[in-house]
Order: structure tokens, then C-alpha cells, then sequence
């Protein structure tokens, strides 16, 4: 078991990091999934990082609380935002959500007394181990399997497809939207929660727009047919730059080669396109 | 004080405006959000500074070969990613997606060969002297930033509203399949929309590395947001709207950093764009496409 301690010691945070990315991929894979182009999820996740740390570094409230109340954190400033926002669709959301972000991003940038500012915050706890972030991703993963062919999973696949024809339908679309909105904002609190708690230091400019980017690039990547891709996509975008850590100086070029190869070649997402090779192979 | 200020205001509204102006003609055009405008503004900044530096040109003609370069590469973007993209009939965020692998690639390219340090154009290709109007003092270099983008803006315009080449424009905006049907060439607008889009990028880029005097691999990311910024605030894919909101924010900026202070100037622009999005979805210009039942 020798050679698993070392590979442990080298590799712990890049695991728990695939663990949290998933959560994140999983988390754009709900608000995808009911077609709702959003970006926010940084934002949601800095909410969720920020109020579960100021928990455990300043009292001594134990760590699933803490995890929960920033994922509750980030579901009601997404409740609150919800109002205005989801009145628009398409790229004006991706707007708009954006544009939430960043504000986000500001204000933990200048409420220096409680944020650390620019400067971030110091000496986090490590509390969160390989237990807490498969758990976390398992529970996700299952609730949204057995989601995907239920009475409500089909609903929002019908949402997505048209939303009109929805409606009229008798469906509440607009609920429909709303909780997945909220629920992939929750999701991405408790991956900032989780996240923050082995990373030993946080700061706003984790959370900016390359981060809202990348997350919808790993929903993307994957595919949004099925939490699989969420898996996929995650797991992928976190482990490419590492696997690629032998080609030295051009590793970023490789990585954004790839990224368009998948796009062109399989522009559903990689969960379709292995979909549809397996049916190729064995029709 | 306050001319100072318009003045500055002027020289920045101008250079985000033809950002903008090249983001909203993909946007409105080839219905892309394309995230790799940045990287393209960035090429454009090298491409000048290079053209000084090896061979020893003065500034308009440095431009002029930004423009080429970014010209290229604007055909090489739609060749490679937009037009396989539109063949394939893959969902809108695929290109997206796939800018962004652009932008990564084009910034470690430009990385890899000239070094991440901030580089700066040598002092005497930039013109130094000042200009008294009505007792305020005036940069040249201002002056000649604000009539080369109001210049490609007129430009601009003027071919969209009413050359023929505008009218097919402005039909693919409105529906590709109808403007094929009515003989226009679709696949070679597409192309020119890059090209030309691309161009105001790069010349941009060229602009604003001169007027902060800095270039850098990563100098496209704070003005893509920016870009967006203005892109939303004028109306996503209006032309009118962008240029409007490229002076808007710039004078925003300016004023902010002059009367409030500059670590307040981010969240101008953002607190302007959320304000904007809550109170005009479509933003100041644009119409938000309706679709009923």
C-alpha cells in the first residue's frame, strides 16, 4: 500500500479537486439542463466558500453545518436573484448572471473587515478529506440518475426543448426553472464550501469570470444529456492540464487544442459522442 | 479638469467601442458569443509593437499591419471553427466552447514566443506633443486615437446602413436560410463578418496598448469583459447600441476613476451592466427577440 500513500501525498488536492469540479459540472448541468444559460455558479460557489469558512475560522461550529449553510447561503441570494433574472433567456441571461458574478467577486473585493479583500482569506482549516467530497458527489450523482426518467426530470427535458409548448401543457415552467436554478446554486455553495476547506486559502479572484467559464466549459464538454457528462466534463477539464504536465511550456496550447477538437468533433458534449460511437460499434 | 476628463473619456469610449462594435458583428451576424475577440485584440497589439520594433515603421502603418494580422486571423477562425461549426448544425454554445480553446491556444502561443513581461512601445514612435485648445491641453496621441476610431466606426456604419453589401448584412442577421434563398452569398458574408470583425479587434488592441502604453499575453481578458459590458448595455448584436455604449462606459471609467476612485471602477461597469439588465433586458437599444404561441 506503499506506492497509494505516495500517490496520496502527491495527488490528494487534485482528487478533491476532480471531486468539487464534478459537483460544479453537475451543478451547470441542472440550469442547462431546463435551458437555462446561466453563469452565476462562481458567484454561488464564492458565497457558498466565503460564509462557510467565516463559520470555521472564526467559530467552532463543526464542518457538515458549515458546508450546509453555504450551500443555503447560495441558494437564497439565488432565490433572491431569481426574481429579476430569470424573466430573461438565452445569451441575455448568460449575461445578467454574469454580470451578478462580478458584482459578487466586487463586493468581497472591497468588504475588506469581514473578506481580507484582495488579499483573501488566511489559515483555513483542512477539513474536508476524500469522505466529504465523494459522499457529497455520489448523493448529487444518484438523486439526479434517478431524476433523469422520472415524472420531473421529464418535465424539464420537455422545458428545454420548448418552453411554450410546456406551458401550455398545464406545466409550471416557471418553478420548474426556479428550483433548478436554485438547486445548481446550492450545489455550486457546497462545492465552494467544500473546496475551500482543503485549499488552505481563498481569494475573490478565484471566483471570477475565467472560473464561470470554465465551469460552463466542463458542462459543456461533457454534454448535458446526462449527469454522466457532468462527470465526464469535470473530471476531464481537471485532470487535462495535469496529464499534459510533460510537455512543458506549450501544456495551455495542447490543453485549448483539445478543447476545440471536442467541439468540432463532438459538439454534443463527449457523453453523446461516446453514445453514439458504442451504438456505432455495436448497433 | 473636467476637459481633461472629456478628452479621456473620448480616447477610451472610442477604442471600447470598436471592441464592442467587432463582438456584437459576430454576435449579431453568426449568432456567436465569441470568447476568443480578446486573444484577437491581443494579436493585434503584438502585430503593431512588432512591426515598430523589427522593422522600424512609424504608427499608422504599424496599425495597418495589425490589421492584416488580425484580418488573418479572423479568417483562419471562421475556416477552422465557425464554418465546420455551421455545417455541422451544432448547438449554439459549441462555438462558444470552442473560442474559448482559441483564446487558451493564441495566448500561449503569443506566451511561448514573446515571454509573459509587459512590453512597451519605444518612446519616440509615440508622438509627444500637446495640442492647446481653448486652454486645455490635448495629447496628439489622444487626438489621433478618437479620429481613427471614429473614422473606422463612420466607416462602419455608414456600409451596414446603406451599401448593398449592409442590406445582405443585415438580412443573414435577420434570417441566413431567407438570404440564401434571395441569392446572397451567405457562406462569404459569414467569412468577411470574422475578417472585419477581427480587424476592429486588432486595431483596437493596437489603440488601447497605446494609449496605456503596455502590451501583454493577457491584456484581452479585462477588455472581453468590457466588451460584453458594452455589448449588453447597447443591446446584444446592435451596432448603434455598442458604439453608444463603448463611449458610455468610457466616460463612466474616466469619471469614476477621476471623482470616486479607481478601485471603484470595475464595479461601475458591472453595476451599470446589472442595472441595465433588471431594468432593460435587451438593453438601452436592443429588442429582445419575442416568440409566442
Amino acid at each position: 500500500m506503499e506506492w497509494l500513500d505516495s500517490f496520496w501525498s502527491t495527488y490528494s488536492t487534485l482528487v478533491l479537486s476532480t471531486g468539487t469540479n464534478v459537483l460544479l459540472a453537475l451543478s451547470i448541468y441542472v440550469t442547462l439542463a431546463c435551458g437555462l444559460l446561466s453563469l452565476a455558479n462562481a458567484g454561488f460557489m464564492a458565497i457558498g466558500a466565503y460564509s462557510a469558512v467565516l463559520l470555521t475560522l472564526h467559530t467552532v461550529t463543526p464542518l457538515p453545518l458549515a458546508l450546509i449553510v453555504g450551500a443555503i447561503a447560495a441558494a437564497m441570494i439565488a432565490l433572491l436573484i431569481a426574481v429579476p433574472t430569470l424573466r430573461l433567456s438565452g445569451v441575455y441571461l448568460a449575461m445578467a448572471t454574469l454580470a451578478f458574478g462580478e458584482v459578487v467577486r466586487i463586493l468581497i473585493l472591497n468588504a475588506e473587515d469581514v473578506t481580507g479583500g484582495a488579499l483573501g482569506l488566511n489559515g483555513i482549516p483542512q477539513l474536508v478529506g476524500l469522505f466529504e467530497v465523494i459522499s457529497s458527489v455520489t448523493v448529487a450523482l444518484y438523486v439526479f440518475l434517478r431524476l433523469a426518467h422520472s415524472r420531473i426530470g421529464r418535465t424539464i427535458a420537455a422545458i428545454s426543448q420548448d418552453e411554450i409548448a410546456t406551458e401550455l401543457m398545464g406545466l409550471n415552467v416557471r418553478a420548474y426553472k426556479l428550483v433548478c436554478f436554485v438547486i445548481g446554486a446550492a450545489l455550486a455553495g457546497l462545492a465552494g464550501a467544500l473546496n475551500a476547506h482543503f485549499t488552505f486559502f481563498i481569494s475573490p479572484n478565484e471566483y471570477g469570470f475565467e472560473r464561470a467559464v470554465e465551469i460552463l466549459a466542463m458542462g459543456v464538454i461533457g454534454g448535458v444529456s446526462s449527469p454522466w457528462g457532468a462527470v465526464l466534463g469535470g473530471t476531464l477539464i481537471t485532470a487535462l492540464p495535469e496529464l499534459l504536465r510533460g510537455m512543458g511550456r506549450y501544456r495551455p496550447l495542447i490543453n485549448g487544442v483539445i478543447l476545440i477538437m471536442i467541439m468540432l468533433y463532438s459538439p454534443k458534449g463527449l457523453w453523446d459522442g461516446l453514445q453514439t460511437l458504442r451504438r456505432r460499434i455495436r448497433p | 479638469m473636467l476637459a481633461q476628463q472629456i478628452i479621456n473619456g473620448l480616447s477610451l469610449g472610442g477604442v471600447y467601442a470598436l471592441f464592442a462594435l467587432g463582438f456584437t458583428l459576430v454576435f449579431g451576424v453568426l449568432n456567436v458569443i465569441n470568447l476568443a475577440h480578446g486573444a484577437i485584440f491581443m494579436i493585434g497589439a503584438y502585430a503593431a509593437l512588432h512591426a515598430v520594433l523589427v522593422f522600424h515603421v512609424s504608427l499608422l502603418p504599424a496599425i495597418f499591419v495589425a490589421a492584416l494580422v488580425t484580418g488573418g486571423a479572423g479568417w483562419i477562425l471562421d475556416k477552422l471553427i465557425f464554418a465546420p461549426l455551421r455545417a455541422s448544425r451544432a448547438p449554439h454554445l459549441a462555438p462558444m466552447i470552442a473560442t474559448i480553446g482559441v483564446s487558451i491556444c493564441v495566448t500561449s502561443l503569443i506566451e511561448g514566443y514573446f515571454g509573459s513581461e509587459n512590453l512597451r512601445f519605444p518612446l519616440d514612435t509615440l508622438p509627444s506633443s500637446t495640442l492647446t485648445l481653448a486652454s486645455v491641453q490635448v495629447n496628439w496621441l489622444d487626438v489621433k486615437i478618437i479620429v481613427l476610431a471614429l473614422l473606422l466606426m463612420g466607416g462602419m456604419l455608414w456600409v451596414i446602413r446603406h451599401s448593398s453589401t449592409g442590406r445582405a448584412l443585415r438580412a443573414l442577421a435577420e434570417s441566413p436560410k431567407a438570404a440564401a434563398l434571395l441569392g446572397v452569398n451567405v457562406g462569404g458574408l459569414f467569412l468577411a463578418t470574422s475578417v472585419i470583425a477581427s480587424i476592429l479587434g486588432g486595431v483596437s488592441g493596437v489603440l488601447i496598448a497605446l494609449y496605456t502604453n503596455s502590451v501583454f499575453p493577457h491584456m484581452g481578458q479585462p477588455m472581453l469583459h468590457k466588451g460584453i459590458a458594452v455589448v449588453i448595455i447597447g443591446g446584444m448584436g446592435d451596432v448603434r447600441g455598442a458604439l453608444i455604449g463603448g463611449f458610455f462606459l468610457g466616460f463612466a471609467e474616466v469619471l469614476t476613476i477621476a471623482y470616486i476612485g479607481s478601485n471603484m471602477r470595475d464595479a461601475v461597469a458591472f453595476g451599470l451592466l446589472f442595472s441595465v439588465l433588471l431594468l432593460r433586458p435587451a438593453g438601452l437599444f436592443g429588442q429582445a427577440p419575442q416568440r409566442r404561441a
